[in-house]
């Protein structure tokens, strides 16, 4: 077996679809890392936003809310949700970060509810600023563990908008023109969006995987690119420095 | 010209112009000693079947001395604004303070985890969702209120079910000919902001993030603050450039030192985990609930009497400590984290 955990590959895959000079908006958990990790080894100038309005902090150890004081630690700014959702809203963040309990084939998400709304099976938090994030950064990148129950044919609930049905639809419910989910990034490969028809496709199946595995894992039919690559696996590097932005073992086991 | 109405209860709009007479003649311009203590505040400002939001980050400077004092004077049917509620909405509701909420953010405790006592009373119907909302749709809402306008305009939550289950409206906006999601505006009938200082008038400071309480702190129709520190009216003059809540929005002042605790107050000090690890603990049961409320909010006088029962200055200053980076955190919940 690779000597790496499912959350090091996780944080490690999404940290590298990162690009220096551009600003990401980081939730709690796995994106949090993700966007430090990169922050810290191929993208020193990445701009990082937090939804309570932390801006361009040095994070010195994992928060454990967005709105919590270690998200403005030698910021830039502390100021306030308008003001970064405002940011958004205008085109100044170029990555966005979400999860969910479930996910459809265009890519749209569900954090609010399992079974019907007004009698739930499973209450979820609901969407926080995943909606926001979802429907006002330019790409969104989403980090889910798939098996069949996530990896659904109908969503419970549409929290959080995709490709919504496909195609154009996006668009035409009124969101920002070029704006949609850009990876999906599982324990089991990368995925990206097919561009006409807006539905998930196989990016990169990681190491050890193969493809017919990604495939049964999924409620919903995932296309099938001509030539299947293979996610890198995390370097020494990346796991070196993923200990040291979660010493205390939050995210990423200890070692 | 409307395309879309949200099927979600339309909470605390008011008519603009209704409003603007409310506050001509509720608001006083003058300043005056607002002082009281926490017990006076929520007798006079809180009544059952309110619609309360309150300030801070769910878990980070919230006012957790004004929440135990809601529970302890057995404050009834309130409709709480889930603006990103986290340990609050979670104490209120195993207090048997909340029984309606607009959700934006609710029922969870971010990193530690899905919130047990909350999702029971929403599972078993104890506790009804009456609308849905993103966390930017929800401080827009309090920002028209502040502006005194009927809707805001965004562009997020459009095609989704949290549109659906809103109460904002999609039109085709006059100007780009677009889809856009009008928000209606959101007026609190109290709010509760806790702040690092202010002075007796209520003129506050706010250091760290303003999250969305700068907007709050303008729409809510009573404002109810609770602050580490009263600081003489001269220090506020000196530096006017910090104030982030003007005296003539707040309605009552009431001091507390250490009164967010087991939240985070900001440059002040950490969570106590110790703390909300049990409550997540004892939670998990309608016995739990009950027993942490005879403990820590029945069993006390007030909340100096709490502070003392939690481990007094020896346990604050401890949080203190993490808070600066001099201590590393500790949690219970670290446990089942960072295995897989």
């Amino acid at each position: 077996m690779a000597d790496y955990t499912t959350n090091e590959l996780l944080a490690c895959t999404a940290a590298r679809v990162l690009e220096d000079r551009k600003a990401v908006f980081v939730g709690t958990g796995l994106p949090m890392i993700a966007g430090l990790l990169a922050q810290r080894l191929h993208a020193p100038n990445m701009l990082i936003v937090f939804e309570a309005g932390g801006i361009g902090p040095q994070v010195p150890v994992l928060p454990i809310s967005v709105g919590d004081s270690r998200t403005i630690y030698r910021a830039i700014a502390a100021s306030s949700m308008h003001e970064v959702m405002s940011m958004s809203q205008a085109g100044y963040l170029d990555f966005g970060f979400l999860g969910g309990a479930q996910i459809d084939m265009y890519g749209n998400l569900n954090t609010t509810v399992l079974g019907p709304h007004g009698s739930p099976k499973v209450r979820l938090p609901g969407s926080g600023g995943a909606n926001d994030v979802g429907s006002l950064s330019h790409k969104t990148i989403l980090i889910m563990r798939q098996d069949k129950r996530k990896f659904v044919q109908k969503l419970d609930f549409i929290t959080t908008p995709g490709y919504l049905q496909g195609g154009n639809s996006r668009y035409e419910a009124g969101l920002p023109s070029g704006s949609g989910p850009f990876r999906v990034i599982s324990q089991l490969a990368v995925f990206d969006f097919e561009p006409v028809s807006k539905r998930m496709r196989i990016f990169s199946v990681h190491p050890g995987v193969d493809v017919k595995t990604v495939l049964e894992n999924s409620s919903f039919e995932i296309l099938v690119p001509d030539e299947i690559r293979i996610t890198q696996p995390p370097t020494k590097d990346e796991l070196d420095m993923l200990q040291k932005i979660d010493p205390v073992g939050m995210v990423i086991a200890k070692r | 010209m409307l395309l879309q109405e949200g099927k979600g209860q339309l909470v605390g709009w008011h008519d603009p112009d209704e409003n603007r007479k409310w506050v001509e003649a509720n608001k006083p311009r003058d300043m005056t000693d607002k002082t009281m203590t926490a017990q006076e505040a929520v007798s006079k400002y809180v009544t059952d079947g309110s619609y309360l939001a309150m300030g801070g980050f769910g878990h980070v400077r919230v006012s957790m001395v004004m929440i135990y004092e809601m529970i302890r004077r057995r404050k009834k049917n309130l409709i709480m604004a889930g603006k990103t509620a986290v340990h609050d909405i979670d104490l209120l509701i195993g207090g048997g303070c909340v029984d309606r909420v607009e959700v934006a953010y609710a029922f969870a405790h971010e990193l530690r985890g899905l919130s047990p006592g909350g999702r029971r009373a929403v599972e078993s119907g104890r506790v009804k969702v009456v609308s849905e909302i993103s966390n930017a749709g929800y401080q827009w809402r309090f920002l028209a209120a502040q502006m005194g306008l009927p809707f805001i305009p965004t562009r997020a939550m459009l095609g989704t079910d949290t549109l659906e289950k809103s109460s904002a409206k999609v039109i085709r906006d006059p100007f780009s000919g677009k889809p856009i999601c009008l928000l209606p505006a959101a007026y609190p009938d109290v709010a509760v902001i806790h702040v690092p200082r202010c002075d007796k008038f209520g003129n506050c400071q706010i250091d760290g993030t303003m999250v969305e309480d700068f907007e709050l702190a303008r729409a809510a129709r009573r404002l109810i603050i609770s602050t580490e520190e009263i600081i003489p009216n001269d220090e506020i003059r000196s530096k006017p450039w910090l104030t982030k809540i003007p005296y003539f929005n707040v309605d009552a002042v009431v001091e507390q030192k250490y009164g967010s605790h087991p939240c985070q107050m900001p440059l002040e000090y950490f969570f106590d985990e110790e703390h909300i690890g049990e409550w997540l603990d004892l939670s998990k049961s309608d016995e739990g609930n009950q027993k942490y409320m005879d403990k820590y909010v029945y069993g006390t006088e007030d909340f100096a009497d709490y502070i003392k029962l939690i481990g007094g200055e020896k346990k604050m200053k401890e949080l203190v400590d993490v808070e600066h980076l001099r201590r590393p955190m500790t949690a219970p919940w670290l446990k089942n984290k960072g295995g897989e």
